[in-house]
């Protein structure tokens, strides 16, 4: 059983680790943070922009989040369930809204950077749902 | 001013660089689904921001708005992105056909 000077120096081992390690983690979200602001910026179509939103810029924030998390539970001495939860509600929502936003984009004619061979255009065409048109009459 | 408190600065200041360019790209943006997207990075940038904030006010009152902010987010997001693929956020079904004063642009599935 641990007396309460091992117990109080074992806090401290843990603090003088952790501090470092939540630096790292939170400066590391960041960048990747701005490296997707970077590629939203930069890149020439919706598509690659979704590219860039939706993968780098979800793992830079859940870099920060884990951060937070280690941060609160090092230093507060319990996990916090709240940081907990955002980081699962971020890490499932990121990926449904980028391509709910693709598909919008693609169905209303959004034109593409480059374009090779077009698989999607015919199998839509199937249901019901001309692309073509929608090129024709852009929404925006 | 220890490492951890310098590394906060640090990442917050990021954190506005990175709004900032998403910013450049909803006012720009050509179309719209350009300008969702970066909206919903901004709400995602958004959480990482007050949850450094938090962090350095050694806090855990903002956690909420953290959660708060993820899913008024990705409700708006969804929202955004329904109204301009089909032209309704919320479909009714109507039972004499469509008669074209929902702005529908594409056929009823």
């Amino acid at each position: 059983m641990n007396t309460r000077a091992e117990t109080m120096g074992m806090m401290g081992i843990v603090q003088t680790i952790g501090e470092p390690v939540i630096a790292i983690l939170i400066v590391a979200g960041a960048v990747l943070s701005v490296l997707s602001a970077f590629g939203i910026i930069r890149f020439p179509d919706v598509y690659l922009r979704a590219h860039a939103a939706t993968k780098s810029a979800t793992l830079g924030v859940l870099f920060v989040l884990v951060g937070a998390f280690l941060f609160f539970w090092i230093y507060d001495g319990y996990p916090s369930m709240r940081i907990l939860l955002a980081i699962l509600f971020v890490f499932v929502t990121a990926p449904i809204a980028g391509h709910l936003n693709a598909r919008a984009a693609y169905r209303t004619g959004v034109p593409l950077w480059k374009l090779a061979k077009d698989e999607l255009k015919p199998a839509l065409k199937e249901k019901g749902i001309d692309r073509e048109q929608a090129e024709r009459e852009p929404l925006n | 001013m220890s490492i951890l408190h310098m590394a906060m600065t640090i990442t917050l200041v990021l954190l506005s660089l990175a709004i900032a360019g998403c910013m450049y790209r909803v006012l720009k943006g050509p179309s719209m689904t350009d300008r969702i997207t970066a909206l919903d990075t901004i709400g995602v940038n958004l959480i990482a921001m007050i949850a450094v904030l938090s962090m350095m006010l050694d806090t855990q009152a903002f956690l909420e708005v953290m959660l708060l902010v993820a899913i008024l987010a990705f409700i708006g997001t969804v929202a955004f992105a329904k109204y301009i693929e089909r032209g309704v956020v919320i479909e009714h079904e109507y039972e004499s056909g469509d008669d074209g004063d929902d702005g529908d642009r594409t056929d009823d599935r």
